[in-house]
């Protein structure tokens, strides 16, 4: 009886401790300087993207709907934490306490979009879901691609319009430009490092894994698996999916601060339907509902084409056949069993049974 | 007061009367038949008893409470619960996942204690565990609480879905055909486990089958439905013997 609760529980430590070891590695890595700069480099932006995939496992995975406008929310995050440090600069100047809030605003600002976009947008099902969220998702980038926000002592200056923003007679002296149009935001603080993310990351793992695992988490399983069945047990299928919806959009919205505070300029371009679909695929590939896996899939395939980066125009080439070999092989019961034998968890479970004829 | 009563429930789709006038009294406890042959509308009476269609004429009562028109959820919450002809498991999940799902209503945790796990999530969540088991146990499915829904054989997921069904903790039940595609051993220990669920834990049950053994076995009362009208009424021996319903079931004597 309790065993099932243990078995889960090791699947879960093993996630935590090899989240942990990868970020102990790196981070030795770094310390003494074995690593390379462009390593070093990379270690933001694979633990945006890790953030990006668990989030969106918990609604193409567990909730079984297709969102083709993740980046969307990353982008609603990204602009309101880069808002809010520009804004508090001044103010907070201790980075350690700013950016814990600008991150935290970040998620909510984007999961109130998360919400105000699920309204209608779960009301559809399968393939309409899938179109809606993508026109949403570029949506989003064009409001922020056209969108000019200054102040000056005057007050603030708001337009949708680019010939309204360059007519509008600004006070030269106390004039800031917050989000320029195409330009975007520039000036962001660099507060992001490999270490908050690695919190952020840990502290979204463990409370996803938990939220699953709880009456939530088979509320939202049981309506992917089956809408009538779970109207019928008394599950209110449209909050299932909407709390699986907004949770994503929160973490996506994190991940877009730590995504803003590592770069220079801010440009709504960034998020386009290219990365909703990388994230897509980073979870696909990861086989889905398995967070661990996904996490493996999203540090190989981001890690891959920059490692190939010596070989020029093969890269894309190999990350191609890359990907059709993980495909062929998620796909293979053979290889399913041959990966099992090789699983921690096998392992572990060998060494028990080994302990236990002694 | 009767637990459930249809004052000339119907649904048309189209030009087409798929139930019509149909007037059922269910007592506390009973267990009661709803039989006819293919395409008599049985099971649309149990889609419009749970939501799933709204009627479009007549209504229904559930204790007195006039609860035609509402949603799958709060009927649900009201105290029905069902299974389905074409079963209708979660799949992707575990035996005893299943079930906790059917408690989901019970949980009193919100979700933020369960994400941080603290509060009443532990105690709940062992409580609620617990319970799956021994509602597991009733069907003797113990040992499969561990195994994906899908791998269960077609009698075990029949069971499964009572299961489920029962941990919302209903106070009338409502079977479609429980029995289909078991062989006849299965289904005399599940017409005792249907008796048995029905003394022991306070129920009220209404079933559609098409085996006439079980029918006669355990229904104290049953209605036959044919083209969505009823043809007869009234205690199970009668019915079953009355010269309509046999031209119903088997066709008209040459």
């Amino acid at each position: 009886m309790s065993k099932k609760i243990k078995s889960r529980n090791l699947d879960k430590y093993i996630t935590y401790s090899f989240l942990i070891l990868i970020f102990v590695i790196s981070q030795l890595l770094v310390m003494t300087g074995v690593a390379s700069n462009k390593f070093e480099g990379l270690l933001v932006p694979i633990s945006v993207y890790v953030l990006l995939a668990v989030s969106l496992n918990l609604v193409v995975g567990f909730s079984g709907e297709l969102s083709l406008g993740h980046a969307g929310f990353m982008c609603v995050g990204a602009y309101a934490g880069s808002l809010f440090s520009l804004l508090m600069q001044n103010v907070i100047t201790v980075w350690w306490l700013r950016f814990p809030m600008a991150i935290i605003i970040g998620g909510l600002v984007a999961a109130v979009a998360g919400f105000l976009i699920g309204i209608p947008v779960l009301r559809l099902r399968g393939d309409y879901l899938a179109i809606v969220t993508l026109a949403f998702g570029e949506i989003i980038k064009n409001l922020f691609n056209n969108m000019y926000l200054a102040i000056d002592k005057n007050g603030v200056f708001f337009s949708m319009n680019a010939s309204a923003y360059t007519k509008h007679a600004f006070d030269a002296a106390t004039k800031q430009d917050l989000i320029k149009g195409a330009q975007g935001i520039t000036g962001t603080p660099n507060d992001s490092n490999f270490v908050i993310c690695f919190i952020v990351i840990m502290i979204c793992v463990i409370a996803l894994l938990n939220l699953i695992d709880s009456k939530t988490g088979r509320s939202i399983k049981a309506a992917r698996d089956n809408r009538i069945a779970a109207e019928a047990m008394g599950i209110d299928v449209t909050k299932a999916k909407m709390t699986a919806f907004v949770i994503a959009s929160f973490i996506a919205g994190m991940a877009g601060v730590l995504y803003s505070h590592n770069l220079r300029t801010l440009v709504a371009s960034k998020f386009d339907y290219n990365l909703s679909i990388l994230v897509l695929v980073f979870v696909v590939l990861g086989g889905m509902k398995n967070m661990r896996n996904v996490i493996i899939a999203t540090i190989i395939l981001y890690a891959l084409p920059e490692a190939l980066r010596a070989l020029n125009d093969y890269r894309m080439l190999l990350y191609a056949i890359v990907l059709i070999v993980m495909m062929l092989l998620n796909n293979n019961d053979k290889f399913a069993a041959f990966k099992k034998k090789l699983s921690i968890k096998a392992l572990i479970a060998r060494f028990n049974t080994k302990g236990g004829v002694k | 007061m009767p637990i459930l009563e249809t004052k000339d429930l119907g649904i048309q789709f189209g030009g087409l009367k798929a139930v019509d006038g149909l007037y059922i009294k269910i007592e506390k406890g009973q267990l009661y038949g709803l039989i006819g042959p293919n395409g008599a509308g049985k099971t649309t009476v149990f889609n419009l008893l749970t939501g799933v269609y709204q009627p479009t004429s007549g209504s229904f009562y559930f204790d007195g409470e006039q609860i035609s028109n509402s949603s799958p959820v709060s009927i649900n919450k009201k105290g029905i619960a069902r299974t389905f002809q074409n079963i209708r498991l979660f799949g992707d999940m575990s035996v005893i996942d299943n079930v906790k799902v059917g408690f989901h209503n019970s949980y009193k945790y919100s979700m933020l204690e369960g994400v941080l796990r603290v509060g009443r999530y532990r105690k709940q969540e062992k409580e609620y565990h617990d319970k799956a088991m021994e509602l597991l146990k009733v069907f003797g499915m113990e040992n499969e609480a561990k195994l994906l829904a899908s791998n269960l054989p077609y009698g075990k997921q029949r069971k499964l879905e009572i299961a489920r069904a029962m941990a919302t903790n209903p106070k009338l039940l409502l079977l479609d055909e429980p029995a289909a595609g078991m062989n006849p051993n299965e289904t005399a220990e599940l017409m005792e486990t249907i008796r048995f669920v029905r003394d022991n834990f306070d129920m009220t049950i209404l079933l559609i089958e098409h085996d006439m053994k079980l029918v006669s076995g355990i229904c104290e009362e049953v209605t036959v439905l044919n083209f969505g009208t009823v043809l007869a009424q009234g205690k199970t021996e009668t019915v079953l013997n009355d010269p309509k319903v046999i031209t119903a079931y088997i066709g008209e004597d040459d």
